[in-house]
């Protein structure tokens, strides 16, 4: 049997040339990846999981027998397309969206940069590390509250105090993986003299890669919640005040449906955007 | 006195700090100087301070007392082990240290040299690990240095493949004008490919010998320098860095 063209003529390789063509390369047959086995059956358990979720709610729902403590879920479904035919549901998910954006995005970049130089440098992270102590351990509220106070009562205000709660958590996740780079691969870069673009984006952030993906996983799940808290507090729109809105007039439906629609759409952004992601600039990493 | 194009290196002395604040001294008294086209070896045996040395050579580690003087131009470098980035297939590997536009086809020329063209597309980790050193080899070699620093070159490679690569790499050095500078524990490697012998031993280790290899390379020549040099130095004739061919 002909071996792998990859390997094809390489002397190490003279010993499994009877072996079939997929034996030895970089396409194993299904039958050898117990991976690929297992993903139509992780694929199924999650949309299951949801489907239980549903069904306990429903059945909660009808044991409770009082829509204004549970309501189920076709009478929210009802009214989520009545928020969304009036316009409401989209605008105020959209403005908290954007929120959410620009905080997470000054905070991955604040904290990926500062935390990478401190990883590099105990002295700068020396004088860092107490400021970050400080940040991580001050109250959301304090924050929010401060931010309020002396930049007033602006959508500027709102984005800070949430990049402010958030970056601490970047920085410390940043500046681990700048620490454990590889000092093997350092001395590669200053023998072959690499120009600083090849070092930061051929070798730098590879090695950065699954850092800034688990700062991001875990950024975005906690951004979108204190910016619900930012708008509740201080905004005259988004999913967060219309969530007080409805607090005030104890209005469950209105509470669960702008709630879980925002959620939904986190979930999306996690599925589709966050974990391809994340998947791919692993992959070597799997494949090793 | 050696010329502007000639590697010369100095240490007085390469001490270690301890953790109880006083030093360890591994090399001393070790001054050497190669000159273009010329090959080489570090003979000592496992754990004598080759890999220190050629740190300090690479610019690597410059806490010592002595000088290196670099020709001008540029530095290839195989290590120990071939530090290959993972994320980068193997011609994506020889790309990273090149700079200029007819890269694709060197990494081709230089992949076809150590004989590993075919797993251009491949990632590291499909490698095996003689593989990888050969790789590591091409990158080296693909810079066109003019020094060329290899860390124990034949580990992990069959020997004949491996004798047959270096020899390979020894000949185009010297058509180039490139100093090939290589640690080896292995007294038949070095009378193989180099043209001198450094020999490193004692604690700390310091330079022994500088043998100059004859030419001709004939059985006669060779074995009577091998039994000259294994009687001088007890320890290159022990099983670790004498074997037979």
């Amino acid at each position: 049997m002909r071996c792998p063209k990859a390997y094809s003529g390489h002397p190490m390789m003279d010993d499994v040339r009877h072996f079939p063509e997929h034996a030895v390369g970089s396409n194993p047959p299904d039958a050898f990846d117990t991976r690929r086995r297992a993903f139509p059956i992780a694929a199924a358990i999650r949309p299951l999981s949801l489907l239980s979720f549903a069904v306990a709610w429903w059945a909660a729902a009808h044991l409770a027998s009082n829509p204004q403590i549970l309501p189920a879920p076709d009478r929210l479904l009802a009214f989520a397309w009545q928020e969304l035919r009036g316009g409401a549901l989209p605008l105020n998910i959209g403005i908290t969206l954007a929120r959410v954006i620009a905080a997470f995005a000054i905070a991955m970049v604040v904290g990926s940069v500062v935390g990478y130089l401190a990883g590099r440098s105990p002295r700068l992270d020396a004088v860092i590390d107490p400021w970050m102590v400080v940040t991580l351990n001050l109250p959301l509220l304090v924050v929010v509250v401060l931010s309020y106070v002396w930049l007033g009562l602006n959508e500027g205000a709102a984005v800070l105090a949430v990049a402010i709660a958030k970056t601490p958590t970047v920085f410390i996740t940043i500046r681990e993986g700048a620490r454990a780079l590889d000092p093997a691969l350092k001395d590669l870069e200053t023998v072959y003299r690499l120009p600083l673009s090849r070092r930061l984006w051929w070798v730098t952030v590879p090695q950065l890669l699954p850092y800034i993906a688990a700062a991001s996983r875990s950024g975005l799940s906690i951004t979108w919640k204190i910016v619900l808290v930012v708008e509740l507090l201080g905004r005259p729109n988004g999913v967060g005040f219309v969530l007080n809105l409805y607090f005030q007039s104890f209005n469950v439906t209105g509470i669960l449906t702008y709630g879980l629609s925002f959620a939904a759409i986190m979930l999306v952004v996690e599925t589709t955007v966050l974990q391809p992601w994340e998947r791919r600039a692993n992959a070597w990493r799997r494949r090793a | 006195m050696p010329g502007d194009d000639a590697l010369e290196v100095l240490i007085a002395t390469k001490a270690f700090a301890l953790p109880t604040r006083t030093s360890h001294i591994v090399l001393r008294d070790i001054h050497f100087t190669a000159l273009p086209g010329q090959v080489v070896a570090l003979l000592g045996r496992s754990g004598s301070g080759k890999s220190t040395l050629l740190r300090i050579v690479l610019g690597l580690d410059t806490v010592f007392e002595g000088r290196v003087r670099m020709p001008p131009g540029r530095l290839g470098v195989v290590f120990q082990d071939p530090r290959l980035l993972p994320w980068l297939t193997v011609a994506d590997n020889l790309r990273l240290v090149l700079v200029d536009g007819a890269a694709k086809t060197r990494i081709e020329e230089m992949l076809e040299l150590v004989g590993v063209a075919d797993a251009a597309n491949h990632l590291p980790s499909e490698l095996s690990l003689g593989m990888a050193r050969r790789v590591a080899l091409a990158r080296a070699l693909a810079v066109d240095p003019n020094v060329l620093v290899l860390d124990e070159p034949f580990a992990s490679l069959d020997r004949q493949l491996g004798t047959m690569l270096v020899a390979k790499v020894a000949e185009r050095t010297r058509r180039t004008g490139c100093i090939m500078l290589f640690a080896t524990h292995d007294l038949d490697h070095a009378l193989m490919v180099a043209d001198r012998i450094c020999v490193l031993g004692g604690h700390p280790t310091t330079l022994k010998a500088d043998v100059a290899v004859p030419a001709q390379r004939n059985a006669g020549t060779i074995e009577r320098l091998r039994t000259e040099l294994v009687a001088q130095f007890r320890f290159l004739g022990s099983e670790e860095t004498a074997q037979p061919l």
